[in-house]
Order: C-alpha cells, then sequence, then structure tokens
C-alpha cells in the first residue's frame, strides 16, 4: 500500500513540531525517518498510524484518505520503542490479540499465530510471558503481533535502539528478510544512519519537523542537498572548511584548485563564497590538488586509521587511510584531494 | 552489622514493641472463655456462658446475627461502590482530558485529607432530607463516599504507572477504548483493585460514628454500634460478655487480614509487578 503525506503540520499546544511534511513511500518500499533526536519522527510515525490527529494536511493510504479515521480501522502494524508488549498475556495471546479483538474464529487464529511465529523464529516461546524473553525475544514477538494481521502499512519505531550490538546487526537484516517476505509497506523511525543505510530502500532525512531530503542511501551520501545532510550522513563525518570561487577557481586555506566540471557549469558568480565539504576519504596521500598541515590526531581503527590534518589557518579535515598507522602525531605532510568526491554549498547551505 | 545476627535482633526488636498487643489480645481471648474474681486477672474457671449471645438475643439489644449481617451488607457494598468509582474516575484522572482536571484532583485531594467527623452534622441533615436517614443504604453511601478520594488518588497512581504505549499497541490492534481498558489495562492495575478492596472492607468493617449517628436503630444497626451498645447499657455490668462480642467483632477482620496483607502491602509499594 502506498502511503502519502500531504503539507501534513502538526501542533503540540500551539507549538509546530512538523511543518508542511510532503512524503511518498512506494508499495512494498521500505524507507527510514532519520533525523536527530527529537526532530519529529515518532510524531510522524504516530500520525500515520493515527495515534496523533494531524493539524494540517492529509494521509493518504493509496486513494483512501485516511486522515479523519480512527487508528483502530486503518489496519497499521506498530512496533513501539518499548515494544509495548502486554504483560499479563502469553507471548501467543500477545500476538493473536488483534484477531480476538476482529473476532476471528479460534482456528483462524491458532493458525495464523503459529505461522507468524515460524516466519519468525519465536515457536519455542509462544506459552512464556513477555518478563521471560530477552530484549531481541520481546522484539520478535511485538513484530510478530504487528505482522499477523497483514497490515496495509508497518510501522516501526526505533525497533533496533534497544538491543546491544551483536543481536541489533544480526537483526538488521532479519527485519528486512521479513519485510520483503511479507512484501509490507515500512516505515523505519532512526537515528543511526547505518541503519537506515543498510536496511531500508531510501532515506527520508529529518531535522526539525522538515524533511531535507529523499533519496536512496548512495545517492544521499554522494549527493547531499545540503550542508545538514552531508553532516548528519557518513561516518566519520564530513568536514567543511570555506573559501571563494573566481574563474573556475576554488581558493581555500593554502590551497587552490580548478573546480571540477559539473561545477564548471553551475556558473557560480565570481568571487562568492562557497562551502567545501570533504570527506574522510577524499583526503588521501599522492591525490592531485595538494594539501598541506599537520598531524592533529591518530585514531588506529583496526583495518584501518583515522587521521586528523590541521591546516595552517587552524581548520581541521579528516582523513581515513587503509591499513596501520604510518603517519606520527605532530608530522608534517603533503596529502591531496579527490576533485571529484568533492562536495560544494553555497553560502546559504544548499548543495552546488 | 553481621548479617547473620541481624534478622535475630530485628525478631526481638519487633517482638518486643509488639509484645503489649499480642498480650491484650491473648487477655481478651482468655478472659472471654473464662470466670474470674472481681479484682483479679487471673482466670478462676472455664465457661462458655460469655458467648450466649450467639444463641439468644441480649435483653434490650438487637439479634446478633442480623446486627452481622447488616455490618456484612455495609462492608461488602461500600467495597463495591468504592472499587467501581475508583477504578473507573482513576483511570479518567490518569488517561483522559477533559475540562478542570487538575481541579478535580486537586479536590480529591483535598477530601482525602478533610477530617469525615466535621461534615456530619451536614451528613445528618442531608440524609435526613433525602429520606436515607436511618437505613443502610444511606450510610454506605456516606462511607463509601468518604473512601472514595483515597480509592481515586490510589488507581490513578496505578494507572499512571502502566506505560502509555501499551494502551496505544491496543488502539493500533483494533480495540477500542473501552476494550483496551477492560482486557489490556485493568489485569495490570488488578493488584492495586485487589488491595483496595481489602482496605475498604476494613474500613468499613470497623466503621463506627457514621452507623452511630445515620443509622442506629436495631433494624439498621452495626456491629460496632450493637458492641458500644452494650457497653454503655446500666442494667447490663457483664465484662466477660463484653469481652467476647468484641472479639467476635474483630476475628473476621483478623482472619482476613492474615490472609491478605501481603496483598495490602501493594497498596504502599505502589508498583505492578508482573
Ligand atoms: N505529546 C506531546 N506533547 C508535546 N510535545 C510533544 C509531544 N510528543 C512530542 N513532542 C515534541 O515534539 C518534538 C518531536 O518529538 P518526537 O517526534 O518524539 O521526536 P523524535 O522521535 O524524532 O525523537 C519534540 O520537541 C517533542 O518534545
Ligand atoms: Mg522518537
Amino acid at each position: 500500500m502506498e502511503i502519502r503525506l500531504e503539507q501534513v503540520s502538526k501542533d503540540f499546544d500551539s507549538v509546530r513540531v512538523i511543518e508542511d511534511l510532503e512524503l511518498l513511500v512506494h508499495d512494498g518500499e521500505m524507507i527510514a525517518l532519520l533525523g536527530p533526536s527529537g526532530c519529529g519522527k515518532t510524531t510522524t510515525l504516530f500520525m500515520i498510524c493515527g495515534i496523533h490527529t494531524v493539524t494540517a494536511g492529509r494521509v493518504l493510504f493509496g486513494d483512501r484518505d485516511v486522515t479523519h479515521v480512527p487508528p483502530q480501522e486503518r489496519n497499521v502494524g506498530v512496533v513501539f520503542q518499548s515494544y509495548a508488549l502486554y504483560p499479563h498475556l502469553a507471548v501467543a495471546e500477545n500476538i493473536a490479540f488483534p484477531l480476538r479483538i476482529r473476532k476471528e474464529a479460534k482456528e483462524d487464529v491458532e493458525h495464523k499465530v503459529r505461522k507468524i511465529a515460524a516466519t519468525l523464529h519465536i515457536d519455542s516461546l509462544l506459552t512464556r510471558r513477555p518478563g521471560q524473553l530477552s530484549g531481541g525475544q520481546q522484539q520478535r514477538v511485538a513484530l510478530a503481533r504487528a505482522l499477523v494481521r497483514d497490515p496495509a502499512v508497518l510501522l516501526l519505531d526505533e525497533p533496533l535502539a534497544n538491543l546491544d550490538t551483536g543481536l541489533r546487526l544480526e537483526m538488521r537484516s532479519e527485519l528486512r528478510r521479513i519485510q520483503q517476505a511479507t512484501g509490507s509497506t515500512a516505515i523505519l523511525v532512526t537515528h543511526d544512519q547505518a541503519e537506515a543505510m543498510s536496511m531500508c530502500d531510501r532515506i527520508a532525512l529529518m531535522n526539525e519537523g522538515q524533511i531535507e531530503q529523499i533519496a536512496t542511501p548512495s545517492e544521499i551520501y554522494v549527493r547531499p542537498r545540503n550542508k545538514f545532510v552531508a553532516s548528519f550522513i557518513g561516518s566519520p563525518p564530513i568536514a567543511f572548511c570555506s573559501g571563494a570561487v573566481s574563474e573556475n577557481m576554488f581558493k581555500g586555506p593554502g590551497f587552490k584548485f580548478e573546480l571540477p566540471e559539473r561545477l564548471q557549469a553551475a556558473a557560480i558568480k565570481p568571487d562568492s563564497a562557497v562551502t567545501l565539504g570533504i570527506r574522510p576519504e577524499a583526503l588521501q596521500p599522492g591525490l592531485d590538488i595538494p594539501v598541506s598541515g599537520m598531524i592533529a590526531f591518530v585514531e588506529p581503527q583496526g583495518r584501518e586509521t583515522l587521521y586528523g590534518l590541521q591546516l595552517p589557518d587552524g581548520n581541521m579535515l579528516r582523513s581515513v587511510q587503509a591499513g596501520g598507522s604510518r603517519f606520527k602525531l605532530g608530522e608534517h605532510v603533503r596529502w591531496g584531494l579527490d576533485r571529484e568526491s568533492l562536495l560544494f554549498f553555497d553560502p546559504d547551505g544548499s548543495g552546488i | 552489622m553481621n548479617a547473620r545476627r541481624a534478622p535475630w535482633l530485628l525478631t526481638m526488636l519487633l517482638v518486643m514493641v509488639s509484645l503489649p498487643i499480642l498480650i491484650l489480645y491473648t487477655w481478651l481471648f482468655v478472659d472471654s472463655v473464662s470466670v474470674s474474681a472481681p479484682g483479679s486477672i487471673w482466670p478462676k474457671a472455664f465457661t462458655l456462658k460469655n458467648w450466649r449471645f450467639l444463641f439468644e438475643t441480649i435483653e434490650g439489644h438487637a439479634s446478633i446475627w442480623r446486627v452481622t449481617f447488616n455490618t456484612l451488607v455495609f462492608a461488602l457494598c461500600t467495597v463495591t461502590v468504592v472499587i467501581g468509582t475508583s477504578v473507573t474516575a482513576g483511570y479518567a484522572l490518569s488517561r483522559l482530558k477533559f475540562p478542570f482536571r487538575a481541579q478535580f484532583l486537586g479536590g480529591v485531594l483535598i477530601l482525602h485529607a478533610f477530617p469525615s467527623i466535621s461534615l456530619i452534622v451536614a451528613i445528618f441533615l442531608m440524609l435526613r432530607l433525602l429520606g436515607l436517614y436511618d437505613t443502610l443504604a444511606g450510610v454506605i453511601l456516606v462511607k463509601a463516599s468518604l473512601e472514595i478520594p483515597f480509592g481515586i488518588w490510589v488507581m490513578k497512581g496505578f494507572y499512571d504507572s502502566v506505560p502509555w504505549e501499551i494502551e496505544m499497541a491496543g488502539i493500533q490492534d483494533g480495540a477500542s477504548r473501552f476494550q483496551v481498558w477492560r482486557r489490556l489495562i485493568l489485569p495490570q492495575v488488578q493488584p492495586a483493585i485487589a488491595a483496595l478492596a481489602i482496605f475498604s472492607f476494613i474500613a468499613a468493617w470497623s466503621e463506627f460514628i457514621l452507623p452511630l449517628v445515620l443509622a442506629p436503630s436495631s433494624e439498621t444497626q452495626l456491629l460496632s454500634v450493637y458492641l458500644a451498645g452494650l457497653l454503655t447499657d446500666d442494667y447490663l455490668s457483664d465484662y466477660g460478655l463484653l469481652k467476647a462480642v468484641g472479639l467476635f467483632y474483630i476475628l473476621p477482620v483478623m482472619v482476613f487480614y492474615l490472609f491478605t496483607q501481603d496483598k495490602l502491602m501493594n497498596i504502599y509499594s505502589g508498583a505492578t509487578k508482573g
């Protein structure tokens, strides 16, 4: 089922939390709502499932306008951040609850519960209480409860946030497998970019109640629409330094180079201020645009090493290089920038 | 402190503190089945004469069984009204938005702290006006209303501790607000309901002033009033009888308490444990 938000806004006590939000999720797609804490991800999710009413705008499932449809009639499966299992019911009854409310026949309920439990590998837990389950198991039960009635839409609010690291990695692919197996249209809320990148078809990056960019994981990384997107996506983060452009040349602190072709066409005004974004992999020894500086920190990370390169004007660039630490703290080096993967932003922060 | 000796010391201390009460109860029991010389505390002989009130009506007083029945009806009805009101009102105050919610909560708290005895004249007049004076229904209503603020407050506290997401999950699963309350929320505050029921039962059973003033006649009399009647009867100076009736009066509460005390603790710990 396609989900469409049109010009949706939400006020809490006259404080605007979501402003004119536009979002289109295709049928069968898994999209990530990614953004810093407090940016309105959960609020957006709750407007889609109907827990929050919208202040303005429309919510559509396919062609059906559900803006004023009560949550009970929207057929949306939600996995809450805290899982919200019913503590007094056994796992089987937790999963069966939505079906029991619909007064489905006893054999149907049993059959469906057993089937979804098998899909999620929780068959052996059906008689236990939620309090007797580990975090990962509770999460699966919550997912089973959301999926058991074939929801039109599946909403996941930070489903992996409460798991420990190992389990989180495992559940990433597991969640994706289940979403694809059931063919549900899903929205995954997360503040973890690695999760969004690895699990979803597209990412909607939110900030302060608005969507900054919707794109595929690689697109949003390679072509961020603005400085916020560029700095939120990517780890270790991008570094910025300001400079000026004139006659297709960029003049930065201590270096100067010819703009890549795609920017020459963009016809930047002469002598205008431009911010340069340098991802850690775009700064490497032996590349063609020379940059000199002093190594300010060295962080070995096993397979690769992260260096901090301090420019003469105090600006700090980051570089990720394969292998062990070949350079020492305080060493003066002359590295280079990769022209094609540099990012450029105009003074108000939008990408060029 | 030595971990091994600690429970020992604690037990000793508790025994010391509760010893006077234990002695009093024992004495009460012994006296109710024995004869002793006037002025002496030591029993002389065993007797069941003091318990004769169970089989015959004492002159000038109501029948014990009538009074016991009244007390039971009074206590059970009070419990029903208190639970019914607190369980619903507590939920509304915890979860629903409605006008004057804050004022209502404040009012409930003030009512809880209000000394009920100062209302007695007004209540008396009101019951007269309503034609409920000297009826069990009248005292039940009054006793229940005085217990309800506490009940609402306790229930609200328990509802507050049930996560909001559970309710939203229920709604999302297709249940109506009422179904959510009935099938998902009530089971989780069930310990509180049990505790509150026990609490109000004991409170009603031991209530004295209200029935004394509002339902004094022998048709509607409660055990506490009956006992006080015996105590102030000038023609009756049978202390053995008084002690037997007193024991008869507190026995159900003590037995009840013995079996339910662990549930009663819930009201003070204020948490739902799964
Ligand atoms: N029920 C509410 N009442 C008032 N403000 C709220 C409510 N829910 C969320 N907010 C506010 O809305 C903003 C977005 O919250 P939320 O959607 O929970 O953020 P996120 O899930 O992205 O961390 C926050 O500033 C939060 O304080
Ligand atoms: Mg959130």
